[in-house]
């Protein structure tokens, strides 16, 4: 199913980029952090339909971007690939966020010690800092993929809604609304996203009390 | 034998610390009452911290030289660390524990030292056990161990003793009195205790409010146990 694709896709690659932003938040302190702090959060404070116009100009055909890279054959307007990117990018906020807490949370003093062990520090990143904040990585792509299946606004936008390339559920259940004799099958999509929602709520919080089980020691 | 020298400054808000030793001790005790000065110097031997000025050297091997700008990173240092507070990872099985320093290092599997160490420190029960249920003695072995199995050429000891009450400390001092007649790895032991420290270190550091009071063997420490009592 579309929907799920995009949305998986929008996760799967965004959590890395989160990751790396979270870290870059959580750990260091350079000049214009708050400024970056604050651009990685727009998606959440603005209109959605404002994120998907700016995504229009930037990677949009004619988009400085979007012409860049296309020579590379690389499209995102009115392709699913652009439906991913609109998911991906209003889903950032809310992966960057849970990262970011459980990240700032890992004791340094484990990192510390794993340095005099010989660790160079992205080792130590990988060894100790990122499965001590799985738990968060988890409630991130879960709160990611959520963002991702719900949206509507800066994928409608960007990629307009485009039966079988970027429809996703939410689009689909729109239009099915605004046509007569539409809802039954309007009824069937809403229980599918339910289900999708349901399901990937319980997944992610079986694999948060596993992993936090596993970060005591136990 | 190896060399420890010692030539450092470090301004730390309102604490000044001053310290110059040299030292081919088997166990280097730095003794003195909390906020002294002990764990900065030991956290910058240990390149968790720099020092503002000076030297900090094994043998001909500078790790810190600030006139000629040199300052080894803590993972290059191979000084191994064991904390009052253990700092076992909690993700990982003591066996994973014991094992990371040589994974890091990307050392060579050593059957023999393993077991060497493993049943130095009596710990071969605990191996597949995870950290979270351990005793502080236990947790303080297998930390112990894990700093071993890294391969240090010298080892750091910050109050290893400091997190237990009386009974552990007695199951853990003949362990620490074993590796210093045992383990060919050098040693720097800090320690506010002086019975603890008589019974370890063969060299000792008398800190005072960031300085050096008195260095020498571990006699000195009966006149300033003295004056302490």
């Amino acid at each position: 199913m579309l929907s799920i694709r995009v949305s998986l896709v929008a996760t799967l690659v965004a959590t890395p980029i989160a990751v790396a932003m979270a870290w870059l938040l959580a750990r260091r302190d350079f000049w214009g952090k708050s400024v970056l702090d604050a651009v990685v959060h727009l998606p959440l404070v603005l209109p959605p339909v404002v994120t998907g116009y700016l995504l229009l100009l930037t990677f949009g055909r004619r988009g400085a971007v979007g012409q860049w890279l296309a020579e590379f054959g690389i499209v995102f307007a009115f392709r699913w690939t652009g439906a991913a990117l609109a998911c991906g990018v209003m889903a950032f906020p809310l992966l960057v966020r849970p990262i970011r807490l459980s990240i700032e949370a890992v004791d340094q003093r484990l990192e510390q010690a794993a340095a005099t062990l010989g660790a160079a520090p992205w080792r130590v990143f990988f060894s100790i800092t990122l499965p001590l904040a799985l738990p968060g990585v988890v409630a991130g792509m879960m709160l990611g993929f959520a963002k991702a299946i719900g949206e509507f606004g800066a994928t409608i936008t960007f990629v307009s809604n485009i039966p079988g390339e970027t429809q996703t559920i939410s689009a689909a259940i729109y239009t099915l609304t605004q046509t007569p004799e539409g809802d039954a099958a309007a009824m069937r999509l809403v229980v599918v996203s339910i289900i999708i929602s349901t399901v990937a709520l319980v997944a992610s919080e079986v694999l948060a009390r596993r992993a936090g089980r596993r970060l005591h020691g136990l | 034998m190896t060399m420890l020298r010692i030539d450092i400054e470090k301004q730390l808000g309102g604490f000044a610390l001053r310290a110059a030793f040299e030292s081919d001790a088997r166990v280097i005790g730095l003794f003195g009452p909390s906020g002294s000065g002990k764990t900065t110097l030991v956290n910058m031997i240990a390149g968790l911290l720099n020092p503002d000025r000076g030297i900090v050297a094994i043998d001909d091997d500078r790790l810190d030289d600030s006139e000629a700008g040199i300052c080894v990173p803590t993972h290059l240092r191979r000084i191994g660390y064991v904390f009052q507070d253990a700092r076992l990872f909690p993700h990982l099985s003591v066996m994973q524990n014991l094992d990371y320093g040589r994974r890091m290092n990307r050392l060579a599997r050593d059957a023999a030292e393993e077991t060497r160490i493993v049943d130095l420190l009596d710990i071969g029960h605990l191996l597949a056990r995870r950290t979270g249920k351990l005793s502080g003695g236990e947790r303080q072995r297998i930390a112990l161990g894990r700093a071993l199995l890294s391969r240090p050429r010298l080892l750091l000891l910050d109050e290893p003793l400091g997190a237990l009450d009386e009974a552990r400390k007695a199951e853990i001092l003949p362990y620490l009195v074993r590796l210093r007649d045992e383990a060919a790895v050098p040693m720097v032991y800090v320690s506010h205790d002086a019975e603890e420290m008589r019974q370890v270190a063969t060299d000792v550091a008398l800190f005072a409010r960031g300085r050096i009071a008195a260095f020498g063997d571990a006699g000195i420490l009966t006149q300033a146990g003295a004056r302490q009592v």
